[in-house]
């Protein structure tokens, strides 16, 4: 008899992005800790003409998109084990996902409205 | 498939390896950075909007109790970045036996406190 092995085939996806993710923010972390270290004196100048670079700003925004796809599977996969009851579960789900995209679109106006 | 598995979930008994300890410290350390995270936007904006908004940051940051709750958060990220590393490591294949799991587990553990203690010591 064949069996057939189910499942919702999200597991591979989403260890790979949590991966691609997890590696874009060590890369933007090192470049930013580089330039804190070029700059011992950092102050509101230096610190406000590193984020006026459109490269900068892009970089920033990779970074934070790959961090909030990080945390919701992250924080998916806390729920998905430790909260059973599944009506709980949906309402955790429902605010993590909005309260991602709401810190979505308030990176793009911090960055691109200072 | 209705057999009775054996549980033994008295959390108080059960005792975790090394490698154990250093994950379940991942999955806290990232659900507090979560939680940050509201906190940790608004000091990115205010430290970008303005020069007021810049010196009432850097003012409430001099605070003893706002230093303490930062470097929480220092330490949780530096154990969750270290971590991190270990296990896209450990997917590289590049730990394979008991004996390198558990010096990595030991380097993620000191070298995450220590950095949060040099930095701590530095910010302070």
């Amino acid at each position: 008899m064949n069996r057939v092995v189910t499942g919702a085939h999200y597991g591979l996806r989403d260890w790979l992005i949590q991966r691609i993710t997890a590696v874009v923010m060590v890369i933007y972390c090192f470049v930013l800790v580089g330039y804190l270290l070029l700059k011992p004196q950092l102050n509101y100048d230096y610190w406000t003409a590193l984020y006026s670079s459109q490269v900068v700003r892009t970089f920033t925004l990779l970074f934070l998109i790959s961090l909030f796809y990080h945390a919701w599977i992250g924080i998916r996969d806390i729920v998905m084990d430790y909260v059973k009851p599944a009506g709980v579960r949906l309402v955790i789900h429902v605010l993590v996902i909005l309260a991602l995209l709401v810190y979505m679109i308030w990176s793009v106006q911090i960055l691109w409205g200072m | 498939m209705n057999k009775k598995r054996p549980k033994h979930l008295a959390l108080h008994l059960i005792k975790l390896p090394l490698p154990g300890f250093v994950s379940i410290l991942h999955r806290a350390s990232g659900l507090a950075l979560f939680l940050a995270l509201p906190l940790l936007l608004w000091m990115l904006q205010y430290s970008l909007r303005s020069i007021e908004t810049y010196t009432e940051l850097m003012e409430l940051l001099a605070q003893p109790l706002t230093k303490l709750l930062l470097l929480g958060l220092l330490w949780a990220f530096l154990h969750h970045f270290c971590a991190g590393l270990r296990y896209l490591a450990i997917d590289m294949h590049l730990v394979s036996n008991l004996a390198q799991a558990r010096n990595s587990s030991w380097a993620v553990m000191f070298v995450s406190l220590a950095l949060t203690v040099l930095l701590g010591v530095r910010l302070w």
